[in-house]
């Protein structure tokens, strides 16, 4: 017992200070089946009394083998698999997908294609930004914008309902450009709902912008820098709230989006806050590119020359858009055959989650539900 | 024997004081009956409202607009059921919300719904009853411990944490009230009044010195009685455990609290004691500031007629409630399928109607009055609190106890040193 490193019980203990009184660290268990997890997520958190000392997430409930079905499947069935993975965003999957494949096939899509992908993305861009708030203030507390923002996804997924049928896993587009002309009434739909929606997202903001306890849970809340952003790999939106201006969109310009006069909101604290500030703001932005778009889509084909049996030659690709959770990239290698050798996906939410434990150590319990809600996860996402 | 029971309703007291036990009894028995059916009304109103708040419709399923949903809700309940955790401290878990019931019910002893209609009146009501309704806490400690649970068990240390030390708030808002009771000072309306009697704790009494006042507490002093009441008014949600305070049962983060290992008839019990609570601290808050049994504008609109006038508002209310639901049955859809849930409604529009007609008779009328104003304060804080919950977000435990003693309890402090000073200089 001399020698301090044979002593067992001191290794133990390590050097926190034991007396008599002292307690013992409380570890629970939150999710998988927990309503602020967004779905499947289960996070294990260490407490000393209401601190979090750190948290290990355990992900995989929800992992259905997208990437091993890529290598079974052509391009083109492939297609409908993407939306199935962040299911509040799928026309955005399905046009990173898509384009990641024409970037493969040397393929162009039309410029008339191009710009009902851009409306298209964008009001899926609003509609996963408000089921983000409405779940987002519900784990705060606020229950009521739940049902504003849920109203008002309404009316996009209706939209989507009349373009193509469906209304979540939307198959919108396909590779070389897309398979619907728009519909009569398009046009009117979108700028009526462009009218209906701008008022709302005043409304939103009243409820919650300049409210003292939202403000109070949210300042300060799973801050994060630039620089941790970036050595982690975050993107979206939390990686502009912490004040890096990097946007996909025009960053790397894909689809129509160079044609688009449209601002990146950035933060500056990189907080709860500051994420739900530039969420908001970003609403704006999307809604500000659509009215730029739906007024001049211009006339001509909505499909490029595609071969009917998809063959890219050999090769491999990365591609990425912005989705609304941050950057979403696609890497497919072929082999010059009808299925791709190997594709991965970048999930954003996959990413971003890493920065979780970072966000939450030291905070409290009520903090760590606060920051997977501004994280915007989707565990279709995470765990593909 | 016949003497015994009419000999009680010609004096002016309460059955207590008068130590008529089978009035008290019968008093007794009105209270429970009134308050289940209170918190059974207050289910059904807070779901259609909270509903319509958040642009739903809320219950429309179980009879016409819902109305039998709370009925539907108490059977499933009673017949659901019963889990204990193996682990569970079988006695203390089955303890805990027979507790949390009792204190609940047992405080509405000496809330006064009008000069005579309250079971007792004590010289120490105040203390009496906040005393018995901080005893609840335990009951929430007991539940969380004897889940043996994690999440009970943290929602039972936020939640006692919380109630202690909003309690402290709570009970200096009440001590600057119970001082007003004995200070004449000057009312809203910058007439002097006359002296009034000793500071007293009753709750009978303490409606009576605003009487005399010609000033409900709320507006004495100003701005120190409004002050007095806001700390009390924020204490209170905190102390019944509801939003925006209601960290115990942070259903996001903590799934339901500190009863979230129970279920079937021990967890409506804790249902019934939540909202029995809420009616018992807004009882409190309607005597101390608000006037308690008092109509409004005493002093402005006065004379006889206005008498009649205001003493008309009971049957009033009930034959609006009564054209309300005629309306709602004539706009039943015609289907034979609806037929059954139309004539319920026409039934209960006819039950309504007839009590607002059993109301206008004058007898009824004097000895409701003070009861219908009562209560309509009363609803008025319950509205209040449903209307919380479907605006705020939820406080963090940190700030929550921040709020509590770094702004409620220096305030509440200050408003109760600055209450003597001004009262004994005025």
């Amino acid at each position: 017992m001399s020698d301090p490193s044979t002593n067992i019980s001191h290794l133990e203990l390590g050097d926190r200070n034991e007396t008599f009184l002292d307690s013992n660290e409380l570890v629970i268990n939150m999710g998988p089946q927990h309503p602020a997890t967004h779905g499947v997520l289960r996070v294990i958190l260490k407490l000393d009394g209401e601190k979090v000392l750190g948290t290990e997430c355990v992900i995989g409930y929800l992992h259905r083998g997208v990437e091993k079905i890529a290598e079974n499947r052509t391009y083109a069935m492939f297609n409908p698999y993407v939306d199935r993975m962040d299911y509040v965003a799928a026309v955005s999957n399905g046009l990173g997908y898509c384009e990641a494949v024409e970037k493969l096939l040397n393929v162009q899509a039309p410029p008339r294609a191009n710009y009902i992908r851009v409306i298209l993305t964008e009001l899926n861009r609003l509609a996963s930004h408000m089921l983000w708030l409405g779940t987002h203030a519900l784990d705060i507390g606020a229950i009521t914008p739940l049902f504003y923002t849920f109203r008002d996804r309404e009316e996009i997924l209706k939209i989507f309902e009349k373009y193509c049928g469906a209304r979540l896993t939307t198959h919108a587009f396909r590779i070389g450009g897309c398979l619907y002309e728009t519909y009569d009434g398009f046009e009117k739909d979108v700028t009526n709902f462009l009218d209906f929606v701008t008022p709302k997202i005043d409304e939103y903001e009243e409820l919650l912008t300049t409210n003292r306890i939202w403000v109070e849970r949210t300042k300060n809340v799973g801050k994060i820098s630039g620089k941790e952003c970036i050595a982690l790999g975050v993107t979206g939106p939390v990686l502009r709230a912490s004040g890096v201006r990097w946007d996909v969109r025009k960053a790397q310009p894909y689809a129509a989006y160079s044609d688009f006069d449209f601002e990146i909101p950035i933060g500056q604290n990189g907080d709860t806050y500051d994420r739900y500030l530039v969420r908001m703001a970003e609403m704006r932005q999307s809604l500000h590119i659509i009215r730029q778009a739906v007024g001049k889509i211009p006339e001509g084909p909505i499909m490029a020359k595609v071969p009917k049996v998809i063959k890219p030659p050999v090769g491999e690709i990365y591609h990425s858009i912005e989705a609304p959770k941050g950057e979403l990239g696609y890497f497919i290698v072929s082999d010059g055959s009808t299925q791709p050798y190997r594709l991965r996906v970048r999930p954003p939410s996959f990413v971003n989650l890493q920065a979780l434990d970072m966000m939450v150590r030291g905070q409290l319990v009520a903090d760590v539900v606060a920051v997977i809600g501004t994280l915007d996860i989707v565990l279709g996402e995470v765990d593909r | 024997m016949l003497d015994y029971v009419t000999s009680y309703l010609r004096s002016n007291t309460t059955p207590g004081q008068a130590g008529n036990l089978l009035w008290a009894f019968i008093y007794i028995i009105l209270i429970f009956l009134g308050l289940s059916v209170a918190v059974i009304a207050m289910n059904w109103l807070e779901r259609k409202i909270l509903a319509h708040m958040q642009v739903r419709l809320g219950p429309m399923r179980v009879g016409p607009h819902g109305l039998l949903q709370p009925i539907a809700d108490a059977i499933k309940l009673l017949i659901k059921e019963d889990i204990m955790p193996a682990e569970a401290d079988k006695s203390v878990f089955w303890i805990a919300p027979v507790l949390i019931v009792i204190t609940a019910f047992t405080t509405f002893i000496v809330v006064p719904f009008g000069p005579t209609h309250a079971v007792t009146d004590m010289n120490i009501g105040v203390l009496f009853m906040l005393g018995v309704s901080s005893l609840s806490v335990l009951g929430v400690v007991m539940a969380g411990w004897a889940s043996n649970s994690h999440y009970p068990l943290i929602g039972a240390l936020r939640s006692s944490a919380q109630m202690v030390s909003y309690e402290i708030a709570m009970g200096l808002a009440v001590v600057a009230a119970v001082l007003m009771t004995s200070l004449h000072g000057i009312g809203l309306y910058g007439v002097a009044h006359g002296a009034v009697g000793d500071g007293t704790l009753s709750m009978i009494d303490i409606v009576k010195a605003q009487q005399d006042q010609h000033a409900w507490f709320i507006f004495k002093f100003f701005p120190l009685g409004l002050i007095a009441f806001f700390i009390f008014a924020v204490a209170m949600i905190a102390e019944t455990n509801r939003a925006p305070f209601d960290l115990p049962e942070a259903e996001s983060e903590l799934t339901a609290g500190f009863h979230t290992e129970y279920s079937g008839f021990r967890w409506s019990l804790f249902f019934l004691a939540e909202y029995s609570a809420m009616i018992a601290v807004s009882s409190i808050a309607v005597t101390l500031w608000l006037g308690g049994w008092l109509r409004p504008f005493p002093t402005w609109l006065t004379g006889e007629t206005w008498d009649l006038v205001f003493s008309l508002f009971p049957a009033a209310t009930f034959l609006l409630l009564a054209l309300i639901a005629l309306v709602g049955t004539l706009r039943m859809p015609k289907h034979p399928y609806f037929r059954v849930q139309t004539l319920g409604l026409a039934g209960f529009a006819a039950v309504l109607a007839l009590i607002g007609i059993l109301l206008l008779l004058p007898p009824v009328r004097d000895r409701i009055q003070d009861i219908y104003w009562f209560s309509l304060k009363v609803a008025g804080f319950m509205y209040l609190y449903i209307w919380y919950r479907g605006t705020f977000p939820r406080y963090r435990f940190d700030q929550l106890m921040r709020v509590g003693w770094k702004v409620l309890l220096p305030v509440g402090l200050g408003v109760l040193i600055l209450t003597a000073i001004v009262g004994v200089l005025l």
